[in-house]
């Protein structure tokens, strides 16, 4: 882990989170700078039949936009993507977003695979994907695809974790350059992408 | 657990084969999506590359429905998006029976046909069956078939109870099914004035003009070239004045014809075509 990756171009964010994820993910948006240009899609797991609330709850503290994108909308440096409730959000190759309804994978829709997985393709070794606590498998393929084309991956340290399943299976699936508190996630967001 | 790398060139060399002998074109369907729907194909099939799929192909033709039933996607459930179906029930339906002596319908990509069923139980509690023409299709003859039997998986039965009590339901849903065989049958009575028939929104041109068309999370599968054309289609199989309902997180924002269609309800994502 920590290879020196200081001459990379970011293109582009992914964080998946689960149980336990929504506080690191509420200071890592308070953390992010007025001035942060890259698009970051994040995905959550979250309950169906709550449609509201999620995303002026993540806007609150946080001086970027947080929205839950319309299929095909076009994506934009700067703005929180936030896969909206009971769709998939995937990663267009053509600098656009698309939703689809397609079969729960991992028990969950939206997928953190299924995000992680397209915004590999999309954005290749521009992509910077973070996994953080959670108390299922998803996101384990898609650190893999992440790698696989080039990007760099983090893990939230399981120690620090109130539900370590995620990261842990993460970790067994594929390689992963940095295990950081979260806190260390943000200082490494900021010192790489601004 | 990994399947291997499917790149963009070979995607297109799969669709470019099946447009060649099968005419149906998929070369417009968004790509992420579709990538996916190719690599569970091939992990049902165990094929470790598109010239796999190919080959069965070309030895089997008939293997063609099958791809075509795993490639598009079936997830539906009854009065999916509760509140969508509350507006229904409360303004659209309402006012577009003021209106008409007699309402046509098309549920354009209607899959397994839980929102076809929804459409006729609502009708039948605004007292509106008959007066109704219902037109349902889809690309795959597959789950035309399984709409047409009208049958729910008993399993799903309690969130299609929940979904219908949200969107203003006031009976069980009991009233209209009856169990067989370990599923949920319909009433026939509420199917009367439904016909299923195949359509590909691709391919196929209009056909008939309708007072409503559902197309809901229908066309997220196409990309922003396929999603004009077909926008195109479904506008041109409306009557002034009729009614466009698309998915919750679709938008018509982006599509060249946007400016023949008013907002009825943003929210609930309901359009009024207003220009020919």
């Amino acid at each position: 882990m920590g290879r020196n990756r200081a001459h990379k171009k970011y293109q582009a964010v992914v964080i998946g989170g689960s149980a336990g994820s929504f506080q690191p993910i509420n200071e890592l948006l308070e953390a992010l700078p007025r001035g942060f240009s890259l698009p970051v899609f994040l995905c959550l797991h979250r309950l169906k039949t709550v449609r509201h609330g999620f995303v002026e709850a993540l806007s609150i503290r946080s001086a970027k936009e947080v929205r839950e994108p319309m299929d095909k909308e076009k994506i934009q440096g700067g703005i929180v993507y936030l896969a909206p409730s009971n769709y998939h959000m995937c990663v267009e190759q053509d600098d656009c977003i698309s939703l689809s309804t397609d079969e729960l994978v991992n028990n969950s829709r939206p997928s953190i695979d299924v995000t992680f997985e397209t915004a590999a393709y999309a954005y290749g070794e521009g992509l910077l994907a973070i996994l953080l606590s959670g108390a299922n498998d998803d996101g384990a393929e898609g650190m893999y695809w992440v790698k696989e084309k080039g990007g760099t991956t983090v893990i939230q340290d399981p120690e620090e974790c109130s539900m370590n399943t995620m990261p842990k299976a993460a970790a067994k699936h594929a390689e992963i350059d940095y295990t950081l508190s979260y806190k260390e996630i943000i200082d490494l967001l900021i010192k790489l992408t601004v | 657990m990994f399947i291997e790398e499917l790149e963009v060139y070979e995607i297109e060399k799969l669709t470019r084969f099946i447009e060649e002998t099968f005419h149906y074109d998929f070369s417009n369907y968004a790509m992420s999506s579709f990538r996916r729907r190719i690599k569970r194909l091939m992990e049902i099939y165990r094929y470790t590359s598109v010239d796999d799929i190919i080959h069965k192909l070309k030895k089997d033709p008939t293997f063609f429905q099958e791809f075509v039933s795993e490639i598009t996607v079936n997830v539906t459930e009854m009065f999916r998006d509760p509140s969508f179906w509350k507006e229904l029930r409360d303004t659209i339906l309402p006012e577009q029976l003021d209106e008409h002596r007699r309402i046509n319908i098309w549920h354009a990509g209607c899959s397994s046909g839980e929102e076809v069923i929804s459409m006729a139980i609502m009708l039948d509690e605004l007292n509106a069956l008959d007066k109704a023409n219902i037109i349902a299709t889809d690309i795959d003859l597959a789950i035309i078939s399984k709409a047409k039997k009208g049958e729910m998986a008993l399993k799903t039965m309690a969130l299609n109870q929940e979904n219908y009590e949200k969107s203003g339901g006031v009976h069980t849903l009991d009233r209209y099914f009856t169990e067989k065989g370990g599923m949920a049958v319909i009433d026939p009575r509420l199917m009367q004035n439904i016909s299923f028939r195949k359509h590909d929104l691709v391919k196929d041109a209009s056909f008939a003009k309708f007072d409503l068309v559902l197309c809901r999370n229908v066309m997220i599968y196409f990309n922003q070239v396929l999603q004009n054309d077909v926008l195109k289609k479904l506008h041109g199989s409306l009557f002034r004045f009729g009614n466009l309902i698309i998915g919750s997180k679709e938008s018509l924002i982006w599509c060249d014809i946007a400016n023949k269609f008013v907002v009825v309800n943003n929210e609930e994502k309901i359009y009024k075509k207003v220009r020919d």
